[in-house]
């Protein structure tokens, strides 16, 4: 195991994804923390001790976001790195295939008004009790931006409320003073849901984009927090 | 096949043309390398009418410039570092299908990019159509900026910019122009030369379907009939094939395996081959049979016109086939050797061994050059003669200025920016909705910021003073951000140049841009010709849209728009006239289009930019922000507006003899609205001064209203809040019908 | 040699956001009387092989796995031999 500082990083990249330099560079250049990439026909995570699966199209979207990317021969392994407690975080594109792949509960659909949204938003720190989220305060509004066409979170009744039971939605979209309102949601997702983990809480998929606003000279560094968070991890 | 004249005349050839193919391969053409001929030799290939005049434009400026025949030129920025541009048209294919036009625009602008060895980094699209009010218009809008983000974003690369302008002009024919931008090493930089003999001729990407051919059918050895409908007019992108392509690519490229490389646009293979051939002063020799095709029964001649979209012609070295192979197969990606380099410039072109075309490739990449009469139309003296003495003046300015904000071209267009991922590889300093962009390059100090602009009613008015105003507010917007302008791409969109007064216009145009380029310093890098932009009933204005490039030293010595905090003084550098001639004042309020332009001191111009460079790059601007469209009672407003926050405006003396609609609402160019510290004001003032530049303090930011006193009264006052809505709101409201 | 066509669809239970909004185009184009407008997927391919029976779980099969997703969508599998 990786000493508390220095978590070792693997991206993952299908063809068609299109922020793992983002992450890459969030993570290497401003974080200062070991990454590598991971071709999705790899199949030895061995030495990582979080994988992470960026935004992109992977596969062009084609048939569902994400469905396609699922079978990729590195998935096989990363749910059996999840499985034995390996740190996975999927961002924007990264938790629709966990979502296809079923190491999240739920499914993501189309936006409700039909179209791409790229656009800063404010998101309510609901679960601080993630590797991801520890280093932020409960009930705390970060900007972060999204950019996608497809972030409509849906899950059955059963489903949303075993989420509630167990305090695993970790993010919502809220407005700036942190409300949890219908004009806040940029999707139609359920319950404004902008980022869920799983029962063992070292799967999280999320929206929006945290590697964009690492450095705060484009705009807002609360994505930092995530990484912060992740650093006192081990 | 014997050649009858309907053959050549059908494929766009004239008899003269078509002699000039027989003299230059002495013989008849066989059916392939007609074909061949028609499509190089046409004017979206070959630029037979366009050539010599685009020759008047400047190659070289203050930072070096490549720009000698590739598919893209540009600049350096930093010792060692390259960002090359250039714009491109997609008019007429989105007119017909807006969607799958403006989707493989952006794909085929994006590849002449990479097919230098620079990874794309931005995209910037102005977009033209007639009036938002029809319905053919926001159709028009809503499928363009659809298929722009569809393409766009699934690549991976962040649409930063553009412009929207609704024009009646422009309703039978949109423009929509797509720029890309890309950064590489500058000695990485790949070229398109065809040399080495025996070296390898691959063919990578999609498979090549009967995508662009369209009206070609006189070709056909067999009757079409219903069959007609099979041949795709419009041409259907596949941003997830080319994403992996740039990949595929660059990670090629890095190999040093690669000769060459073109990607294939118009006239696909045509083209290709022979440029590249032409260009290494060397020949191809291949076979069509090995090419990847989407349908089985296609002709040699419908090959090599084809104009499926995302693929490339890859010259490698010889015996390292294998490993350029690999990288495309990982990709998941076609990659076929379909000939080999030959050292006698013939482009011989077979079908499954069969020798089919056979021509010298300089000879067929030589397009004949015309030079077309041009003849002043006489709507322009008339309109020379235009005075504005009877023009109204009125009432309730506030009125005019709402009017003006809920104008489609002036307001918000955030409705269009939104659907484009304008954030992807994380480089955007300054996102749109601004004068520019800004980017940063990642390892760098400095920066590159780029806008796009373009005014058809000026250059209809007057086009070579319309060009010049153009290119002047193009670097205008890039010194507000804080950039020094470094390089142009134009794409100039005309009518049928083969009648004498659009021709007159596009002369005109190309030789006011072309003064205006060399007064600046700028050289053109790129760019790109759409003619016949018009129907029998209407032709665009002529609408020259320019790209520029712009550098910043330190790109976190960057500026906006948007005034920053109350007390801070509001300063006006420049000078107002009397300038109503073509403003979007005069057009939205009286429903004029006429008068001259705004006249241009190309020197006047220059010290005000340098002055409010110095301010920015001194830290000492809170705000900077040109005035426009809607003049200076406009720009003020959007500093509110994106500020959220108001200003109290006395214009006092500053053109105090100007008639209140032209000092308001007046485009009188050379002009900046400076926000800056108090403390700070003198500081500008002196570097206006030294610089011989007036410079009138208009009042100061604050409050929640924009208020602007004139000729002893209130002449507007308004909340910023009411401001934002109409701005924000104007476009939405008018799509959601 | 035989043919699958496959017809996927949002389930019942889902709101079709795109469906209802293309339902709004046509009202504004003058069909008024369009209700309950669903939008879904078409697949068709053709089974190569000689084995007949058991080509309709294969297909269902295919549809649980990759072609449809259980969570929220429906599929009807029709074969042609």
């Amino acid at each position: 195991m990786s000493t508390a500082a220095k978590l070792r990083y693997g991206v993952v990249v299908f063809p068609g994804t299109n922020c793992d330099t983002d992450t890459w560079h969030a993570l290497h250049d401003v974080m200062e923390a070991p990454v590598d990439y991971i071709w999705h026909e790899d199949t030895d995570l061995d030495g990582f001790d979080c994988v992470i699966l960026p935004g992109g199209f992977s596969y062009g979207d084609y048939l569902r976001t994400g469905a396609v990317a699922r079978f990729s021969p590195v998935m096989n392994c990363v749910v059996d790195f999840a499985g034995k407690g390996g740190l996975v975080l999927g961002i924007c594109n990264g938790f629709q295939i966990l979502l296809e792949a079923g190491l999240l509960p739920g499914a993501m659909m189309r936006n409700v008004g039909q179209t791409f949204v790229c656009k800063y938003v404010n998101l309510r720190v609901e679960s601080t009790d993630t590797p991801y989220t520890r280093a932020m305060a409960r009930g705390a509004v970060l900007r972060i931006p999204i950019a996608h066409g497809e972030g409509n979170y849906h899950a059955d009744e059963t489903t949303l409320s075993e989420l509630k039971r167990n305090d695993q939605i970790v993010f919502r979209y809220c407005t700036p003073e942190g409300e949890i309102a219908p004009e806040a949601n940029p999707n139609g997702s359920l319950d404004n849901i902008a980022g869920i983990c799983n029962r063992e809480r070292n799967v999280m998929g999320m929206m929006p984009h945290p590697e964009r606003c690492t450095d705060a000279l484009l705009g807002s560094s609360d994505g930092r927090l995530v990484w912060e968070s992740l650093l006192g991890a081990s | 096949m014997g050649m009858e004249p309907r053959m050549w005349r059908e494929l766009g050839l004239s008899d003269d043309e078509f002699q000039r193919v027989v003299d230059t391969i002495g013989r008849e053409p066989t059916p392939t390398e007609l074909a061949m001929f028609s499509v190089e030799w046409s004017e979206h290939c070959g630029y037979p009418r366009s050539r010599t005049l685009l020759a008047l434009f400047p190659k070289t400026g203050k930072y070096a410039s490549r720009v000698q025949g590739e598919d893209a030129g540009g600049i350096e920025v930093a010792p060692g570092l390259t960002v090359l541009f250039k714009m491109e048209s997609h008019n007429h294919p989105s007119q017909v299908e807006p969607f799958q036009g403006a989707a493989t625009g952006v794909g085929g602008i994006i590849r002449d990019i990479f097919t230098m060895g620079a990874r794309p980094i931005a995209v910037l699209n102005p977009l033209r159509f007639g009036d938002l009010d029809e319905p053919l218009a926001r159709y028009l809008l809503r499928g363009v900026v659809n298929g722009i983000s569809f393409y766009g974003n699934c690549l991976g690369v962040p649409t930063i910019g553009g412009e929207l302008q609704f024009e009646e002009p422009y309703k039978g024919n949109c423009l929509v122009n797509v720029m890309a931008i890309g950064v590489v090493e500058t000695d990485k930089i790949a070229t398109s030369r065809a040399v080495g003999e025996d070296n390898p001729v691959i063919v990578v990407g999609n498979s090549t379907g009967r995508d662009g051919i369209g009206g070609a059918s006189i070709l056909a050895s067999h009757e079409f009939g219903e069959d007609e409908e099979k041949r795709p007019t419009v041409q259907i992108g596949d941003p997830f094939t080319e994403k992996c392509l740039i990949e595929a690519c660059l990670e090629a490229l890095e190999t040093g395996a690669i000769v060459g490389m073109k990607d294939m646009g118009a006239a696909g293979l045509t083209c290709t081959t022979c440029e590249m051939s032409a260009a290494g002063e060397h020949g191809m020799d291949i076979d069509l049979r090995k090419v990847p095709r989407r349908e089985a029964d296609m002709e040699p001649w419908e090959m090599m016109m084809s104009e499926s979209q995302e693929r490339m012609l890859i010259v490698a070295e010889k015996d390292r086939e294998q490993e350029v192979l690999g990288i495309f197969a990982k990709w998941g990606l076609n990659a076929v050797v379909v000939g080999r380099v030959t050292t006698d410039g013939v482009l011989r072109v077979r079908d499954d061994g069969e020798v089919v075309a056979e021509v010298d490739a300089a000879a067929l990449a030589s397009p004949p050059v015309y030079q077309l009469p041009a003849e002043e139309p006489g709507y322009y003296r008339k309109n020379q003669a235009v005075d504005f003495a009877d023009l109204p003046v009125p009432e309730d300015m506030t009125a005019v200025l709402r009017e003006l904000l809920a104008s489609p071209s002036i307001a918000s267009a955030r409705w269009v920016y939104e659907q484009y991922d304008h954030m992807v590889q994380t480089n955007t300093v300054v996102a749109p909705g601004g004068d520019a962009a800004v980017l940063q390059i990642k390892d760098y100090r400095q920066g590159i910021a780029v806008t796009t602009d373009g005014n058809g009613r000026y250059c209809y008015l007057d086009p070579y003073l319309g060009a010049q105003l153009v290119l002047a507010e193009a670097a205008r917007n890039l010194v507000c951000v804080g950039a020094e302008p470094a390089g142009v791409t134009d794409c100039l969109n005309f009518g049928n140049p083969e009648k004498p007064d659009r021709f007159w216009q596009f002369k005109r145009c190309v030789e006011g841009l072309a003064d205006a380029c060399r007064d600046f310093g700028l050289p053109v890098v790129s760019g790109n010709v759409s003619f016949y932009n018009e129907t029998p009933d209407t032709a665009v204005y002529p609408t020259p849209v320019l790209g520029v490039l712009g550098v910043l030293q330190d790109v976190r010595r960057h500026c906006t728009a948007g005034f920053k905090r109350a007390d801070d003084v509001v300063l006006l550098i420049g000078d107002t006239r009397e300038d109503l001639g073509g403003t979007e004042y005069l057009k939205r309020m009286h429903k004029r289009v006429e008068g001259r332009p705004p006249a241009l001191d190309l020197d006047f111009e220059k010290k005000v930019q340098g002055v409010c460079l110095e301010a920015v790059r001194e830290g000492l601007a809170a705000s900077a922000h040109d005035c426009s469209d809607g003049g200076l009672a406009v720009a003020l407003a959007e500093s509110c507006i994106f500020g959220n926050i108001g200003a109290r405006i006395a214009l006092g003396d500053h053109a105090s003899d100007v008639r209140l609609d032209a000092r308001l609402f007046g485009e009188s160019p050379s002009r900046i609205i400076l926000s800056v510290r108090r403390e700070n004001a003198d500081r500008v003032k002196d570097m206006a001064s030294r610089a011989k530049v007036p410079i009138a303090v208009l009042g100061e930011v604050g409050g929640d209203q924009l208020v602007i006193e004139a000729d002893g009264g209130r002449q507007i006052a308004t909340k910023v809040a009411e401001m934002e809505k109409i701005w924000r709101e104007a476009i939405p409201l008018l799509m959601q019908q | 040699m035989a043919k699958a066509r496959v017809v996927i669809t949002l389930k019942e239970t889902i709101m079709d956001a795109q469906g209802q909004t293309v339902e709004k185009a046509l009202h504004n184009l003058g069909y008024g009387n369009v209700r309950n407008l669903r939008i879904g997927k078409f697949i068709e391919m053709d089974l190569d092989g000689t084995a007949r029976e058991g080509l309709q779980s294969r297909v269902d099969e295919m549809c649980r796995k990759l072609l449809a997703n259980p969570i929220i969508e429906d599929f009807q599998v029709e074969i042609e031999q």
